[in-house]
């Protein structure tokens, strides 16, 4: 018998990374742009991520999409616990996507589409952490409604992972550009990696604790045998990739700073995996609990088979078309 | 204290505004994808500079629309569920997979090639290109095909069964898809779609034909368009009526609101004009055409149409704002003709590019898809209304557990964000409109353009000639 709610978790759970990890540079992007200096720097940072982009962000959709498609009670049950932070998160994307082509149209108001593509992208990743924070931390449910209140995603734990993801948001931004420019620009880009890489870190570090002491169920799962044994490879990935990712943004190649920087978030999404699983609405409801109906979820998971392999091999090849650095003015404007 | 509307109406406010914002920018964007497919493979075929300038000039349009279209459609993805989240509950497991399919076949199709349409000319070769071109304009069909089937099985429900705890399960997913209103609605809009493209697309060329009737992109624009008029606006009549048709033997219901008729009849008239009083139950000021409602709906001079009485008043539609919208959409839909019509004339007379009033009237229609469009879309919806699954789920019973201060307070800082972006983006897009497309000639130009924005002619040439604005 196929465990189909099983399948679906997992395929939910990389559509959620493959987002956090493009998505996460190109919002990044957004969040470093006023620090770079105005004029050509920022137009080779915007169109380093401009090809891109839109399939980037497309992942969110297919992240709600399969949501509610595999998974609608969760569906169901998430969206108006997480109503505020959603609606914020969507309207900050919406500034944030019109900005790729509005900048170009307008000289006049340039700086106040510059400044709405820096904030779209930073409230849409503030968002999108604070929303992380609050569903770790649970949500009150009855029966198969919500049952909480109107500001209940909002503590200074959701506010932690909030911040945090910004932070990492702009480390994976800053090591893409350290990879995708060349001369004074990369050189910022580096000086910011640097900065951020520290500061991801440092959250790494603070979120597992807290986490910790937040939900006791996860100090079982992570201190006790002999699943201690599967687990401990996770903290000790995370020591590692933190030693590469530092050591290539004094040494290394171009590309490699920014390859760390997504095992980060990799390692990261793993263990909050392993504390999660198998909920999707945390310590409510379980992933088989929420499942749609097997007709349902087997329907999609035919044509998921045969289309996902492909859109992974037409992303593959867009980002292949404009692979190397970005050269200045390559727009189509 | 002020009172707020219940929470129920302020949330199908909030997602008829949202919508109605969205569906301009796919309306727009299906037809525009394809119309860019044809221009590249002409360019392709004949080596004709002037269709690779015409290409060139939409494909900015295309970029500026599609991106309105994605970040409006983003919201729509993740409204179902913060809104309407017992809705999502229960129709999850028929429509959540379609739309899974709608994401995986159509959005990630548009989105991976559209880098390459924009960004790719100087990266790929001219081939590679047009497969590009080609895959976009697929994936805005794609992602027709399964919305319009989520709407009509919304409208017309079928294959399905409901469980214990309420959710429609899925029995069969042939009879889900292409339920019975399926095959019409998705006509009716892909050629919707097309006509709305075509009118924007032949308004600018008459717009700038009346500047330099010898523009030749601009009479490509403006031949091309109107052979979409001639041909595909009387198909749309027709199309029209088997979907009317439809309609009347599954939601009975909406087709008595667009009519204004109250009471069962035999014969029923046509009502040019009137108003609808749900109140009073009965169409005042009515202006009619005796049986001819009768003729048009049943085929037959004395046929029995059913009247809104028919039903409790708890379960019918708000007759008024269907009957309207109804007729704007056909009035717009006979002018449609009408220019299709006239434009086949001018070309027998050998006049179209010269018949001054023809472009005038077609820069004057060429919004009218868009109004067409957005009143159709509110006959369908409003008139599927007290349901969100027709005659089975009630919209009060759809709605989220949240309050109505929530909902108002969203619907407010919507309806502010999407004035401005959309307000600036549509500002934009008339920019990119009113610049001359110029066809790329060796040597100085023969003629001097004229625009409305630039200092000197000169400059203004230089500016449209590379189409760089920014330098």
């Amino acid at each position: 018998m196929i465990d189909l709610p099983l399948i679906w978790a997992f395929l939910l759970a990389a559509a959620i990374l493959i987002y956090v990890i493009l998505d996460g540079f190109d919002l990044g992007i957004g969040i470093l742009f006023p620090f770079l200096p105005a004029g050509e720097n920022r137009d080779t940072a915007m169109n380093s991520i401009a090809p891109v982009w839109d399939g980037n962000e497309t992942w969110l959709v297919l992240g709600g999409g399969g949501l509610f498609a595999a998974f609608p009670l969760a569906y169901a049950l998430l969206m108006p616990a997480l109503y505020a932070p959603l609606l914020a998160m969507l309207l900050g994307l919406v500034f944030r996507g019109v900005a790729f082509e509005f900048r170009w149209r307008d000289d006049a108001h340039r700086p106040y589409w510059d400044f709405s593509f820096t904030m779209g992208s930073l409230i849409a990743a503030l968002c999108q952490g604070i929303a992380l924070g609050a569903f770790i931390q649970g949500i009150d449910v009855d029966g198969r409604t919500y049952a909480g209140g109107w500001w209940d995603w909002l503590t200074p734990f959701s506010v932690m992972t909030g911040v945090a993801l910004v932070v990492g948001y702009a480390l994976l931004g800053a090591t893409w550009l350290v990879m995708k420019t060349e001369g004074g620009l990369r050189d910022i880009a580096r000086r910011f990696a640097r900065r951020c890489a520290i500061g991801t870190v440092a959250f790494i570090i603070l979120i597992s604790g807290a986490t910790l002491w937040l939900v006791p169920r996860f100090v079982d799962i992570w201190f006790s045998w002999p699943t201690l044994i599967y687990v401990t490879p996770v903290p000790i990935a995370v020591v590692l990739g933190t030693w590469w990712l530092w050591h290539s943004l004094n040494h290394g190649p171009d590309h490699s700073a920014f390859l760390a920087a997504i095992l980060l978030f990799i390692l990261s999404f793993i263990g909050l995996g392993i504390s999660l699983f198998p909920y999707i609405v945390p310590l409510e409801i379980t992933i088989w609990q929420a499942a749609a109906p097997e007709e349902s979820q087997s329907f999609l998971l035919v044509g998921t088979m045969v289309l996902l392999p492909l859109i992974l091999g037409y992303t593959a090849y867009a980002y292949w078309v404009f692979r190397g650095k970005v050269k200045t003015g390559e727009g189509y404007h | 204290m002020l009172d707020l509307p219940s929470a129920e109406l302020l949330a199908r406010l909030q997602f008829a505004f949202t919508i109605a914002f969205h569906i301009i920018f796919p309306a727009f964007s299906i037809g525009l994808a394809s119309y860019l497919a044809v221009l590249e493979g002409l360019w392709l075929k004949t080596g004709d500079k002037a269709y690779l300038v015409t290409f060139k000039y939409w494909l900015r349009i295309f970029a500026m629309v599609f991106g309105m279209g994605v970040v409006s459609g983003l919201v729509m993805s993740y409204q179902f569920g913060t809104n309407w989240a017992v809705f999502s509950d229960k129709t999850g497991p028929v429509i959540g997979p379609l739309m899974g399919y709608e994401v995986l076949s159509a959005f990630f199709l548009e989105a991976g090639f559209l880098g390459v349409m924009l960004f790719g000319h100087n990266k790929v070769g001219p081939r590679i290109h047009y497969s590009a071109t080609l895959m976009v304009a697929f994936g805005t069909l794609f992602s027709a095909f399964w919305i319009l089937s989520v709407n009509s099985w919304m409208q017309t429900p079928a294959g399905f069964s409901i469980n214990e705890v309420g959710q429609f399960i899925v029995e069969d997913w042939w009879a889900v898809i292409f339920n019975p209103s399926f095959p019409y609605r998705l006509v009716h809009m892909v050629l919707a779609a097309y006509l709305t493209t075509a009118f924007v697309v032949g308004g600018v060329g008459a717009w700038h034909l009346l500047r330099d009737r010898t523009n030749k992109p601009a009479r490509i624009m403006f031949s091309m368009a109107l052979w979409m008029a001639a041909c595909v606006a009387p198909l749309q009549v027709v199309a029209g009526d088997l979907h009317g048709l439809n309609t009347l033997e599954y939601q009975p219901r909406k087709i008595a609101a667009i009519e204004g008729l109250y009471d069962t009849t035999d014969g029923a008239p046509l009502v040019l004009f009137g108003l609808p009083n749900d109140d009073k139950e009965r169409t005042d000021y009515a202006i009619e055409l005796p049986n001819m409602a009768s003729l048009i709906l049943t085929h037959d001079w004395t046929g029995k149409v059913l009247g809104l009485k028919e039903w409790a008043r708890e379960d019918r539609p708000p007759a008024l704002i269907v009957f309207w919208s109804f007729r704007i959409m056909v009035i717009i839909g006979i002018l449609m003709v009408g220019l299709g019509l006239w434009s086949l004339y001018a070309r027998l007379n050998g006049t179209l590019f010269h018949n001054r009033l023809l472009q005038k009237s077609a820069v004057l229609l060429a919004p009218s898809g868009f109004i067409a469009v957005l009143s159709g879309w509110v006959v369908t919806e409003v008139g599927r209304q007290p349901y969100t699954v027709y005659g089975l789920l009630r919209t009060s019973e759809s709605l989220s557990p949240v309050e109505a201060p929530a909902v108002a307070g969203s619907l407010a800082i919507f309806a502010v964000v999407y004035f401005i972006v959309f307000g600036a983006g549509v500002f934009y897009t008339l920019r990119l409109m009113a610049v001359t497309p110029v066809a790329e000639t060796e040597g100085p130009p023969t003629r001097q353009p004229l625009r409305a924005a630039g200092t000197t002619p000169a400059a203004a040439f230089t500016t449209d000639k590379t189409g760089v604005e920014h330098d």
